[in-house]
């Protein structure tokens, strides 16, 4: 670095002055201010007159007793406000006193410790000198005898087989700590591609899992959608629901725009699509009937319902996808097969045949 | 035994009877008309004040204009849905309507209702009996949680729709506006007619949201039932906010 | 073996214990040498032992709670206390917060402290970067420090986010869902990290009990060892102090440990457990019987993360529509990778700062003197944009929140926040270091002219004027203290070729310098004292004249 750019400084201070640090681009000013020192201490009325004095010690002394009634008052509050399992009143009742209680036990403490401090001790301001972080040039030096010592003793720089063959074992030991992660979970790509919907599988309302007629289902309604035969009490419900949950409109049909594909998906109005949002997960479960527009309560994706549900605000990129529908003998509702694509977020071959 | 010739008579009047009550049973389950009647007075009166008050939107028989849509078939429970919140009469602007106080007495509200219900077949006044916060408390959340929360909030609290519209808080609302909400699925919410939630499933839900109503949260104020980003506000302007104002204090010299 | 037998009987006990321990520990070096460190007093350097409090507070009422919460995810039918959840299915570890909420006695207020006691963890920390930062006080020797720093931060948020997701209810549950969603969309190894972390399907049944050993058990750890690395540099390096009469780089000025500061700081932690007692008795937080336990069907509206997770979420919400695209047959979710990759981008910024900082000042030397954010207008202005890019990802996690509750349109909050993400950055850093440059014109005003008096005089000739008084040494001290540094060129190094990373620096050091005010000198000022002296004498003149 040339002259310009290196500004040397010392300071005329013993510590410093046995290493010169670069200023960088510190600009130094030769006619800066000088410092005046240390600003006058200025005497408390606790210092001057001993009322004050003797009152500072009593408000003290008040504010711990305080705290011994608030900490004594939290444990009489434990007994004398106990919970009545299923009285929502006593429950408040007891965090509240509970509550107010130790607040003041430890408040108590707190204000008193720190008034004591500010009335009481002395307040005069100290300096104290620093030491330069850095080991000095003989401690340093001494550091570095070691160092050499015991390389010298171990033979660490010299035995150069040693070393590396140390740095391989080390480098290999902890793989197998990370590959014995390897059970946490079982591929799951497989079963992102199905859900529990099949051929014939009757629509059914969540939670309670009664089958959903056609005529049930007005212009206007939304119904919230579980396959036939979910119950609760299965194993592996959630994980079920979390693909399977499926919403369920009608809509005048003559609004309906549909690909030639996709026509014999809806019946007379009725579509239903999966609840599961594209962009990461929530249920899109929102319908504004007017607008027929479906959004999400996460991050506002918002899907056109009458136009397959494409996307039309938010961040999500995939429409919904759709489950075919049809009525079956009794007039149910029934899918025609599962969903024709994985349903949820986005993974990285979910397009992959 | 020789049978009476009346016996045939009696057993199909029987069974008649049986079938016919046991038929409006069922239909009572699915579709309770509220037990009023209602009188050619009150028809006319709420005709009268339909011309009045509503026809320059609603159109003179109500078949609707460009302004606001038919009520042909809305039925009464519509009517005293919006007008005894106050939305209807409605004020033109803004993407949704806005509850207002209430222009009509009782006995208006049902004449209007009454006139428009008259005008084609719609969803009735839902039965009192419905309306007590008497049911399931349990199903009503569960249906609550899955039916409404997402607009309203888990605990009614309310939530945002698309481009201004707003899903209403529900604290103050009585289990006959809930009831008729559900029912007639006013503006952009939708419908929930008897078959998807019956009369009970809709009874269960005023009995949670009443619940909720009644029992303010234990743990202290309920800082509106918002949820994490009120409470992060509290604790950044409160919590920390009065901690800050202690540790000025702490650090200043005592006079 | 000498004991302390001689002393007076009535130390006897103390003076006994004092020995006992000290032969088998030595405590009395340690008292020597900490017992009377001096620490400066400022409440600004109050807000780590905020952190560090409540980081206290949440160990305490955490164990408290880790008696009476079961992270199980079996199914269960609850039965308890709360009357609209008799019946209801959910899992074992959401029952088991319900029982903490409505049967144990003081179980909520625990539970509450708890909670309100983790949002004050990372909101302290978060101002206290804030105030290291503006403060300049991660220069050398402390870059170290506020890297270990960093990582405490980012522990706080994995800390509260496994923590609050522990109850399964349908709020915080919804959030894991929102998790598995991101993980799914990492290019090609996505779905086995999201099986990895859930063991299979979401959401599976093993979460919960996994996310309970982060959060009481490695995280923890983690913080535990942090702070010990940050606590034991802070004392060796000891602390800052803001410029001013009598303070330098070689010394530390301040009251000492014992008493002052066992007294002060001691009693802070009960000032501060004290305070998050009072709200969080007065407070609900995270009512948790409200949401129901945890089903992928339903879903609340106003669905966010606890605060410190929000500029995540605000960053997921504000990513442009539709910029998922395919290549040949695979999915690239630029959608989710966007956010992830603009917020780990800006965690290296912070972290990194006071590396880029180091090199462009060229600046070796230790700094233990604090600079007035105004004495620093770039690194502040690079702050306030930095603070701006944050608050507007952070309010972008509340956009519907924002609509209901100001009536406005959902889709414009949102649009609009989008161009403020790009474009408020910008305007704040502009403003802000316009700011910091006037105050330090106004600064060196009153340090060469004196404050004004008030006191308008007339002089003969018809001039009016306003009699300055010249400031009193210590306070001018105060604002003439402060460093100063100028722009360089680049340079040829030794091989006489100016590299690239010279050039840089050199633009950098432009960036950071050209504009800049000097402070004060001791020339300038006393050329302004005999001006004022020559106009003191015409006042006074004119005043005996006209007596």
């Amino acid at each position: 670095m040339s002259e310009e750019s290196k500004d040397l400084a010392k300071v005329a201070d013993s510590r410093y002055s046995e290493h010169e640090y670069e200023a960088g681009l510190r600009v130094i000013h030769e006619d800066a201010v000088a410092d005046p020192g240390l600003e006058p201490h200025r005497v408390r009325m606790t210092d001057k007159s001993e009322k004050h004095e003797k009152n500072a010690v009593r408000q003290v002394t008040a504010l711990f007793v305080l705290s011994m009634l608030g900490s004594a008052f939290a444990l009489f509050a434990y007994f004398a406000f106990p919970i009545e399992l299923g009285n929502m009143g006593s429950v408040r009742l007891n965090t509240l006193f509970l509550g107010l209680g130790i607040t003041l036990g430890l408040l108590g403490i707190g204000i008193g410790a720190v008034h004591w401090a500010k009335t009481l001790m002395p307040d005069n301001e100290v300096s104290e000198e620093r030491h330069l972080t850095r080991g000095s040039d003989e401690k340093r030096a001494a550091a570095i005898e070691i160092i050499n010592l015991a390389n010298q003793e171990s033979g660490f720089s010299r035995r150069k087989l040693i070393r590396r063959t140390l740095y391989g074992a080390l480098a290999f030991f902890p793989l197998p700590g990370l590959i014995i992660f390897g059970d946490l979970g079982p591929n799951v790509n497989e079963k992102l591609r199905h859900t529990a919907w099949k051929k014939g599988t009757r629509l059914a309302r969540d939670p309670n899992g009664r089958a959903i007629k056609a005529s049930d289902v007005t212009v206007g309604s939304v119904f919230h959608v579980i396959p036939e035969g979910l119950m609760p009490e299965d194993e592996g419900y959630l994980e079920a629901k979390a693909k399977a949950a499926v919403l369920l409109v009608r809509v005048d049909p003559s609004e309906l725009i549909e690909t030639e594909e996709r026509a014999s998906w809806s019946y007379q109005g009725i579509v239903a699509y999966s609840k599961i949002c594209t962009h990461v997960g929530c249920p899109v479960a929102l319908y504004e009937q007017h607008t027929h527009h479906l959004l999400c309560p996460c991050h506002q994706s918002t899907f056109d319902l009458v136009d397959g549900c494409k996307v039309v605000f938010g961040p999500a990129t995939r429409p919904l996808p759709q489950l075919p529908i049809t009525v079956d003998s009794e007039g149910y509702l029934i899918a025609q097969s599962d969903f024709h694509e994985p349903v949820g977020p986005s993974f990285w071959d979910r397009s992959v045949k | 035994m020789r049978r009476s010739p009346m016996a045939l008579g009696i057993v199909l009047f029987a069974g008649l009877l049986a079938v016919g009550t046991g038929y409006s049973a069922v239909n009572a389950a699915v579709s309770p008309k509220s037990s009023t009647q209602h009188s050619a007075e009150e028809v006319a009166l709420g005709k009268k004040l339909f011309l009045a008050n509503c026809a320059s939107c609603h159109g003179k028989n109500a078949e609707g204009t460009e302004n606001a849509p038919s009520l042909i078939g809305v039925g009464e429970a519509s009517v005293d849905f919006q007008v005894s919140t106050g939305r209807m009469p409605g004020a033109a602007s803004g993407p949704q309507l806005q509850v207002k106080p209430v222009q009509f007495t009782e006995e208006q509200i049902s004449a209007l209702a009454a006139y428009v219900g008259s005008l084609g077949d719609g969803p009735a006044v839902p039965d009192k009996a419905y309306l007590q916060p008497n049911g399931d408390i349990n199903n009503g959340g569960e249906l609550f949680r899955i039916n409404c929360a997402m607009c309203h909030n888990a605990a009614g609290a309310g939530g945002a729709l698309t481009q201004g519209k707003y899903a209403p808080n529900l604290m103050g609302s009585s289990g006959k506006t809930i009831y008729e909400a559900m029912l007639t699925g006013p503006q952009n919410m939708p419908v929930f007619n008897d078959e998807n939630i019956t009369p009970k499933e809709k009874n269960d839900i005023i009995t949670y949201l009443s619940y909720l109503q009644k029992n303010k949260s234990v743990g202290g104020d309920e800082l509106g039932n918002l949820g994490p980003v009120v409470e992060g506000l509290l604790a950044w302007l409160g919590l920390l906010g009065l901690i800050v104002a202690i540790t000025v204090w702490l650090g200043a010299k005592s006079n | 073996m000498s004991n302390a037998s001689a002393t007076p009987q009535k130390n006897g006990f103390l003076a006994g214990t004092a020995n006992y321990v000290d032969e088998r520990v030595g405590v009395a070096g340690i008292l020597k040498e900490f017992g009377r460190k001096i620490f400066p007093d400022h409440w600004s350097f109050m807000l780590g032992e905020v952190a560090l409090y409540s980081f206290l507070v949440l160990l305490l009422s955490g164990t408290f709670l880790t008696f009476f919460f079961d992270p199980s995810m079996a199914e269960t039918v609850y039965q308890g206390a709360y009357a609209p959840l008799k019946g209801a299915h959910m899992s074992v570890a959401y029952s088991s917060s319900l029982d903490i909420s409505f049967e144990v006695r003081g179980g909520l207020l625990m539970r509450q402290v708890h909670h309100w006691s983790a949002l004050l963890f990372v909101a302290a920390a978060g101002l206290h970067m804030l105030r290291v930062f503006f403060t300049g006080a991660f220069r050398k020797p402390r870059e170290l420090n506020w890297v270990v720093g960093f990582v405490l931060f980012v522990l706080g948020m994995a800390a509260g986010f496994t923590g609050y997701s522990l109850p399964d209810d349908l709020l915080s549950g919804n959030g894991l869902r929102i998790i598995d969603g991101m993980m799914k969309g990492i290019p090609y190894i996505g779905t086995s990290v999201s099986a990895g972390l859930f063991g299979g399907e979401f959401p599976g049944t093993n979460i919960v009990g996994r996310l309970y050993s982060l959060h009481i058990m490695l995280v923890p750890a983690l913080i535990l060892v942090f702070l010990a690395l940050h606590l034991f540099m802070l004392v060796i390096h000891k602390h800052t102090h803001y410029s001013g009469p009598g303070k330098k780089d070689t010394n530390v000025v301040g009251y000492p440990l014992m008493p002052v500061y066992v007294a002060k700081a001691g009693g802070f932690f009960f000032i501060v457990f004290g305070v998050i007692m009072l709200i969080a008795t007065f407070f609900t937080i995270n009512p948790i019987w409200n949401y129901g336990g945890y089903d992928p069907s339903p879903v609340s509206a106003g669905t966010q993360p606890d605060w410190y997770i929000g500029w995540l979420d605000g960053a997921l919400r504000l990513a442009p529509t539709g910029i998922e695209f395919m290549v040949g047959d695979y999915t690239v979710s630029t959608n989710i990778l966007l956010p992830l990759v603009v917020s780990l981008v800006f965690l290296a910024a912070v972290a990194i700062y006071p590396f880029i900082e180091n090199w462009v000042t060229g600046d070796k030397r230790e700094h233990h003197v604090l600079d007035r954010p105004r004495n620093a207008p770039t690194r502040t202005a690079i702050g306030a944009a930095g603070v701006t890019f944050y608050a507007v990802l952070w309010a972008g996690a509340s956009t519907d929140l924002i609509a209901t509750n100001f009536k406005m349109s959902l889709n414009q909050v949102l649009v609009s926040m989008q161009i403020s993400l790009i474009v408020l950055p910008f305007v704040a850093f502009y403003v802000t270091k316009r700011l910091c440059l006037s105050l330090q014109r106004k600064d060196r005003e009153v340090a060469i002219h004196g404050r004004e008096s008030g006191r308008i005089v007339r002089l003969p000739h018809g001039e009016y004027i306003e009699v300055h008084e010249p400031l009193d040494p210590h306070d001018l001290y105060k604002l003439v203290d402060f460093k100063d540094y100028k722009p360089t060129l680049a340079r040829p190094n030794a091989q006489g070729k100016i590299t690239f990373g010279s050039r840089v620096r050199a633009s950098l050091s432009k960036f950071y310098f050209e504009d800049r005010i000097s402070p004060a000198t001791q020339t300038e000022i006393d050329e302004a004292a005999h001006h004022n002296h020559e106009i003191e004498a015409e006042v006074k003149k004119a005043i005996e004249a006209s007596n």
